[in-house]
């Protein structure tokens, strides 16, 4: 029997670049969802550290490097990106096929996403190692900072095409104004 | 007519435009108000109501008369302020509310009929008959009355919209803005600074002050070239701040490319949302009118507009120009014209104590009584000892003195506050939090006062931010004095309008009062003074004044009418930006998507998600030839259909028992790992809320299906009784919705297909119905649960979503080789209604388990959600609309979901109605129309003929009443 | 509209889904009777003034939040989480 074909969730759209901003697609070998039970907190941080050298992070935060990071992504909960985990202690769940995931990069990434996000993405306010999670246009998504020019966002792998239409729109509009 | 060697325009750059079809010249730099001035363009527009021509009356938004359209066809731009458009190559503006041209327009004759069309005259003229107002009065006074028009094609044009942040946001780049910013810049503030004009400089560009011993504009060079050299301030020119609103967030109207020829792929506007901690609103002065008898014609404008014209576009408004004004400011037109070598025919001031000398006649104490010329102002009057003496012009500047432009602190609710020293209304203190109030905005007129004010609430703002702040040292400037007397009307023969857009006059406010509209806010309305496009800016204050002579009343006890937002009119398509098409909403498309598309299938809308309809066969014509082929493809064979869209919600911990029932109104701590159980949650109401299917997959670890609709408001369900009603359960849940490709495989084939792509086949014994577990399909992990919502033996197979495509292509193809394949939402929901399954068509908020007869699944001894209310006298027994089959009687035309059901022999009226048809479908095994429905104690009347009547489509059938389960009763099929 | 999440910090009101009183939190015992449940369920005060109001974070942190907001002057006094304050 042959074996199930993967495809990606931005397969044939990506990557784009316009002007000084390109948007891509990456495809993390896995992302584990991880949210501590009761008073496991800290026992969960430390394995995950030990892991993958990286901890749980705090509300609005970051752990890690490129290939293993450890993204806040609400209320006790964490996505592991990357590496695939084991970890005792905390409800996990496999989502690595649920997200489209995206990356921005360019000096004027941060205005591109302007025009779709409220948060404030300023330099001074959302710095590398920030995650929120937010809105882009109607959809919601996870959003990191990863560099000085870099963001990662991540959105519901369904709406991928809506994503990659809204934020190349922005990418011309904004690579169109001086 | 333009004057060499004056103004900041770039005579190396001319540029040609249009405007009512003939060609002019202008330069960089102007709007189309300075360019049609320049070429001794007086009549720009027609009046709303009488179609007076009017030409124009300020320099900036505020302007009321000049408005003309843009462009043509779908970009057609209706009522643009020719102040505020800047000319481009190839800009193409007409006049409007007028036919032929504004020069020679016919509607002209309101004017002559002007004695009719007074205040309220709709209101009282064409009351009777009635039947004549839709098809005569409103027509004809829709076409006689009115602005610009828009082209009616849909506008293609592109728009933004944005969101900004900062530490301080200043409104307004005139001298009191620039210090503003300059010294919070310096201070390491995160500034906005935002200007609606297409430079920053305010009134300096428009005098011939001087600041710190240099020119205006080049005080202004100087700061601009210090703030754009800082990273943290950002200049924000051609930018309205339109509304404040709460917590220091703020609306504001960016003009990117409206003076452009081309703008390529740059939007036209940007709306922008800016949040920003502190403000400094230094926003500037309105000057205001005097309504003095025929004080509209083409020719009389602002003293401080003239000025503007002159000292920044180099142009004269008039070879001959008259003044009138009650305050010192309004001599510097005089003065200014004089030196450029304008002659000036008189300066006319109210005061009788007014200091005024010049090489032109002055005339004190006195005001002019009236004017002539047809398309522009030719000579005005005097009283002169008795008599009139008549003084020919071609311009008259005139001036009522200056009301600060203190729009946006009334956003937020707060009053202006009147002060009798500048005769006008100064915003209230602390109107918006967080908003300091700097220079002329709060009645402070001098420059030096506005570069000291600049720095006070620039100092205000930092000590609030908790930044540093530092003692400035600022320019040199002029320091005058403010000096007026008020003067709001002059009586005399003729009109005197108050607001030149809505053509409303001082008879009209007087007539208003006199019928009793004494209220401020009545009186807006019964005359509509303030509320055209300008809101009123020039005009509000003065038709007050005359409101509270005409009550006898001071000023501040009439009041004012309130600000709100936008200050300038905003353009939707900005506020909409993105909204078009694609941005209306998002798309979620099933990994099944392409494959879809591929066979034909037409995509309905299910929430955001798309899914098939049906799959047309070749030869097949109507959708319900393929829906009835897919449905006994399904009975007879076997069918694929993708169900990802259905939520999923993974549940784990130590509570996941006790939480899930008490979500759920029935147990779910009883089940068995590796079980599923169909379960229903309700509504702490009492109502059902969604209903679904879930899975233990372990002791301590159940998987939640949700319907489709419900996925988003069960996930925000969970989450509060988690946190709001159970604080402290160990629970934790996580949606999968997105992470798996589950697909139904339904028929007496079912199993055959799934043995073609499991690795290990099923053994019957170990999948029982209702049975889940993990299993290995084409190599990778998946699950698989033996359920069924078409009444066949049935299963949902997942696996991750990268791979849903692929699967779904390889099971269809299976079925296909067994007689079966891919089936719609039309099958789907034939299928689901043989079997009497509910839908949101059926749980629509409204029906309680009883009303679909699931009562008993509300489980004694435990609490759950909804179960109190469930058991409120009134949400069961016979009065209710229960749950019911409806099968129609002989041939019918049609059947459709809607109707209305009624008893045999009662007629088809509301009050007669005992329930209504949910659901319907042709089910090719019965050979007949089915539906669902709710009928009043409808389980007790299962046999009953009901008359099914549906007036909005014309149909009618007689029904047999019937249990919802039509197909296979017993369930021995889905069990098999 | 700006809300103080106590997770999140200020955040743009369209990340927030308003939710009602925060009276839903008091839920009576099952059989607290048909009035305390009528009460519970339906009947709401109107304050002109301060109130406290359930907004749930949906586009952000999921978290839901008690606000207590004055309906006047449109000001924000306090947000606290309701997972906390149901302790």
């Amino acid at each position: 029997m042959p074996r199930l074909i993967a495809k990606s969730a931005c397969d044939g759209l990506l990557p784009v670049t316009i002007g000084s901003v390109t948007l891509s697609e990456f495809s993390p070998d896995a992302i584990t969802s991880l949210a501590p039970f009761n008073g496991r907190a800290a026992a969960v941080s430390g394995a995950l550290k030990s892991a993958i050298g990286a901890g749980f992070p705090a509300a609005n935060r970051c752990t890690g490097k490129a290939g293993a990071r450890v993204a806040w992504s609400g209320i006790g909960q964490a996505l592991v990106i990357g590496p695939r985990v084991e970890i005792d202690g905390a409800a996990m769940t496999d989502q690595t096929d649920a997200w489209a995931c995206l990356a921005l990069d360019g000096a004027r990434a941060g205005e591109v996403l302007a025009r779709l996000c409220p948060l404030d993405l300023r330099d001074s306010q959302f710095k590398t190692g920030h995650a929120a999670r937010s809105l882009l246009g109607h959809m919601t998504g996870l959003f990191l900072r990863t560099g000085a020019r870099r963001f990662e966002l991540l959105v519901f792998r369904s709406m991928a095409q809506t994503a990659v239409h809204e934020l190349t729109g922005a990418m011309t509009s904004v690579d169109a104004q001086a | 007519m333009r004057l060499a060697g004056l103004g900041l325009i770039d005579r190396d750059t001319p540029l040609r435009f249009t405007f009512d079809g003939r060609s002019y010249e202008g330069f960089q730099g102007d709007t189309l108000a300075s360019a049609l001035l320049a070429n001794n363009v007086r009549l720009m527009a027609r009046s709303f109501k009488y179609h007076r021509p009017r030409g124009v009356l300020t320099a900036g938004s505020e302007e009321p008369n000049a408005l003309v359209t843009i462009g043509r066809g779908a970009a057609q731009t209706p009522n643009v302020r020719a102040t505020v458009q800047e000319i481009f190559a190839g800009l193409e503006a007409r006049g409007q509310n007028a036919w032929p041209s504004v020069n020679h327009d016919l509607m002209a004759v309101n004017d002559l009929l002007s004695p009719f069309l007074g205040a309220g005259f709709y209101y009282k003229t064409f009351m009777w008959p009635r039947r004549f107002w839709e098809s005569l009065y409103e027509p004809v006074i829709r076409r006689a009355a009115g602005l610009g028009a828009l082209g009616g094609d849909a506008d293609r044009a592109q728009y933004d919209k944005a969101f900004a942040h900062c530490d301080l946001l200043v409104i307004g780049g005139g001298p009191a803005g620039l210090v503003a910013a300059l010294l919070a810049g310096r201070a390491g503030a995160d500034v906005i600074l935002a200007d609606e004009d297409s430079r920053f400089g305010g009134r300096l560009l428009a005098e011939t002050e001087e600041v710190g011993g240099v020119p205006g504009p080049d005080w202004v060079a100087g700061v601009l070239a210090e703030l754009s050299g800082m990273g943290n301030v950002r200049l924000m020119v051609r930018t309205t701040v339109t509304g404040a609103y709460d917590q220091g967030t703020y609306g504001a109207l960016e003009r990117v490319s409206l003076h452009r020829t081309d703008p390529g792929d740059a939007p036209l506007e940007t709306f922008w949302r800016i949040a920003a901690k502190q403000v400094v609103l230094a926003s500037g002065a309105i000057e205001r009118p005097i309504a003095f008898p025929m004080n509209d014609r083409p020719g009389i404008m602002m003293a401080g507009a003239v000025r503007a014209y002159l000292n920044r576009w180099g142009v004269a408004a008039g070879r001959r120009v008259a003044v009138f004004a009650n305050n010192d400011g309004a001599h510097r037109t005089a003065r200014d014209l004089a030196r450029a070598g304008v002659e000036i025919a008189a300066v006319i001031d109210s005061r009788p104590d007014a200091q005024a000398s010049g090489d032109y006649p002055v005339f004190t104490g006195t005001t002019i009584t009236g004017t002539s010329g047809r398309h522009g102002i030719e000579e005005i009057t005097i009283p002169d000892r008795g008599d009139t003496r008549a003084i020919k012009c071609d311009c008259l500047a005139m001036s009522g003195g200056w009301n600060p432009a203190l729009h946006l602190t009334s956003h937020m609710g707060a009053r202006p506050v009147w002060q009798d020293d500048i005769a006008a209304f100064v915003p209230a203190k602390d109107a918006v939090p967080g908003m300091t109030v700097a220079g002329a905005a709060r009645g402070v007129f001098s420059t030096a006062g506005c570069l000291a004010d600049g720095a006070r609430a620039a100092g205000k703002a930092l000590q609030a931010l908790g930044k540093p702040v530092k003692k400035p040292e600022l320019p040199q400037a002029e320091d005058g004095a403010y000096a007026l007397a008020p003067l709001w009307q002059v009586p005399g023969k003729g009109r005197a309008w108050l607001d030149f857009q809505n053509d409303v006059t001082v008879k009209d406010v007087k007539l208003a009062a006199q019928e009793n509209f004494r209220s401020v806010e009545h009186m807006k309305r019964y005359t509509t003074q303030g509320m055209a496009t300008d809101q009123g800016k020039t005009s509000n204050i003065a038709a007050m004044a005359v409101l509270a002579d005409a009550t006898g009343r001071s000023l501040p006890e009439t009041g004012t009418t309130t600000f709100r937002p936008p200050y300038t009119p905003v353009t939707i398509a900005a506020m909409g930006a993105g909204g078009l098409d694609k941005g209306f909403a998002p798309e979620r498309f099933m990994t099944s998507h392409t494959a879809s598309l591929q066979r034909g299938a037409p995509m309905i809308e299910a929430g955001l998600w798309y899914r098939p309809s049906y799959f047309p066969a070749p030869h097949e014509t109507t959708w319900r030839e393929a829906c009835d082929r897919e449905v006994l493809m399904v009975r007879n064979a076997v069918g694929v259909a993708d169900v990802s869209t259905l939520g999923k919600i993974d549940i784990q911990g130590p509570d996941s028992a006790r939480f899930l029932d008490f979500v759920y109104s029935n147990r779910f701590s009883t089940l068995k790992p590796g079980r599923v159980r169909y379960g229903l949650m309700l509504r702490e109401d009492g109502h059902v809320m969604d209903d679904g299917t879930t899975a233990r997959l372990g002791d301590r670890h159940y998987l939640m299906t949700t319907t489709t609709a419900a996925a988003g408001p069960v996930m925000m369900h969970l989450d509060w009784v988690k946190q709001g009603l159970m604080p402290g359960a160990d629970v934790q849940f996580v949606s999968v919705t997105e992470q798996w490709a589950q697909f139904a495989v339904a028929g007496p084939g079912a199993r055959a297909v799934l043995d073609l792509v499991l690795d290990t086949p099923l053994d019957p014994a170990d999948w029982p119905f209702m049975a889940c577990g993990a299993v290995q399909v084409m190599g990778v992990a998946g699950r698989l649960f033996r359920i069924s919502f078409s009444g066949e033996e049935g299963y949902e197979i997942a696996v991750p979503a990268r791979f849903g495509e692929n699967l779904f292509r390889v099971l269809v193809s299976h079925a296909e080789s067994l007689g079966g394949g891919p089936y719609g939402m039309e099958a789907l929901n034939v299928l689901r209604i043989e079997k009497g399954f509910v839908t949101h068509a059926e749980i629509h908020g409204r029906v309680t388990a009883f009303d679909i007869g699931m009562q008993r699944m509300i489980s004694p001894g435990k609490d759950c959600i909804g179960k109190a209310a469930s058991q409120r006298p009134g949400l069961s027994g016979p009065d209710r609309d229960q749950l019911v089959g409806l099968r129609p009687i002989g041939a019918v035309q049609d059947f459709a979901a809607g109707g209305h059901l009624f008893a045999d022999a009662n007629p088809a009226t509301a009050k007669n109605s005992e329930g209504y048809v949910t659901s319907v479908g042709y089910s090719p095994v019965q050979q007949s129309y089915l539906g669902m429905g709710f009928l009043r104690n409808g389980r007790a009347r299962h046999g009953e003929t009901v008359r099914l009547v549906d007036h909005l489509r014309g149909i009618e059938a007689r029904c047999v009443v019937t249990d919802p389960v039509v197909f296979d009763p017993d369930g021995g099929r889905m069990r098999a | 509209m700006r809300i103080p999440c106590p997770i999140c910090g200020e955040r743009d009101s369209r990340e927030f889904t308003y939710k009602g009183a925060a009276v839903a939190m008091q839920r009576p015992d099952p059989d607290a009777g048909a009035a305390a449940w009528d009460d519970y369920l339906h009947l709401r005060d109107n304050p002109a003034g301060e109130t406290r109001e359930l907004w749930y974070h949906g586009a952000g942190c999921t978290g839901w939040l008690v606000v207590t907001r004055n309906t006047l002057t449109h000001r924000i006094l306090a947000a606290g989480l309701a997972s906390e304050l149901a302790r």
